[in-house]
């Protein structure tokens, strides 16, 4: 896995693909915070990324990594509450690059947040493994966060090596 | 597309929880009321986890089974499971819990073992 920055070094906006670069599309969504959409986002998200044509596994992991980061947005970001989760990928030659964010509450420190088992839960229902999973499944994972401002999650990954 | 109940079945002292097709954590919402209420109510030594439906699965459901695991382990109890494929049993090694709860089969070789 690549060195975490702190700055977003990519953006997944179809407009952003350089010179030469081969864009092979992308979408772009809003959704509800409600917990239903963790599945309704890891499978929009899954059908995108079968255009690559990935393997089982690699359709799998892209599947965990975005229930982990909507999760991530809708107990922690949100609480279980109202608000906006927003969600967009693109395809970049055998990339596939995906952001969701949200506006919800923050991440006070995120090295922390990232640190396997580490959990603000007290009910002890969570295990801490979100981040963990996000890169476990995905080839780069970057974390954009701020008390207040909401959460940026950037993932990307190879398909086909 | 939203599978929310589970499925309990108890043998005795022990306690058959039938997992759903997608173990995520909406679909985790209910288990910790109901596993609670149903261990205050009955003498449960051992649970019994079928992932025989389940094809998919994220840290969520590491969370949970981590929990009964816990929770089992303080009364002395034990955590088995039963019918995971391929894919569950990635994410059961990742999360740890192949480590923690004997993996078996079938459904008879879980209540044997």
């Amino acid at each position: 896995m690549e060195e975490k920055k702190t700055d977003m070094a990519v953006q997944t906006k179809a407009e952003a693909a350089g010179p030469g670069e081969k864009q092979e599309g992308w979408f772009s969504m809003d959704m509800d915070s409600g917990s239903r959409n963790e599945a309704f986002a890891r499978t929009v998200a899954a059908v995108f990324a079968s255009r690559l044509d990935p393997t089982l596994e690699e359709l799998e992991d892209i599947r965990t990594a975005v229930s982990e980061a909507v999760t991530n947005a809708v107990i922690h970001g949100y609480g279980n509450g109202t608000g906006r989760i927003h969600m967009e990928a693109c395809i970049r030659g055998k990339e596939f690059v995906i952001q969701i964010q949200d506006d919800g509450a923050g991440i006070p420190d995120v090295e922390k947040a990232m640190e396997p088992m580490y959990t603000t839960d007290t009910t002890g229902e969570r295990s801490g493994m979100g981040f963990s999973f996000m890169e476990a499944f995905m080839d780069r994972v970057e974390v954009r966060s701020r008390p207040g401002e909401g959460t940026t999650v950037l993932m990307t990954k190879r398909i086909g090596r | 597309m939203t599978e929310t109940s589970f499925i309990y079945e108890a043998e005795g002292q022990v306690l058959i929880i039938h997992l759903p097709k997608e173990l995520d954590h909406h679909n985790c919402r209910n288990l910790r009321y109901e596993t609670d209420l149903l261990l205050a109510e009955n003498y449960i030594t051992k649970i019994v986890f079928d992932f025989s439906r389940t094809l998919f699965m994220d840290s969520s459901g590491i969370g949970i089974l981590l929990n009964r695991y816990k929770q089992m382990e303080r009364s002395g109890g034990s955590v088995v499971l039963y019918g995971a494929g391929p894919q569950i049993q990635r994410i059961l090694s990742i999360g740890g819990i192949s480590r923690l709860m004997p993996c078996y089969a079938t459904k008879e070789a879980a209540l044997a073992g």
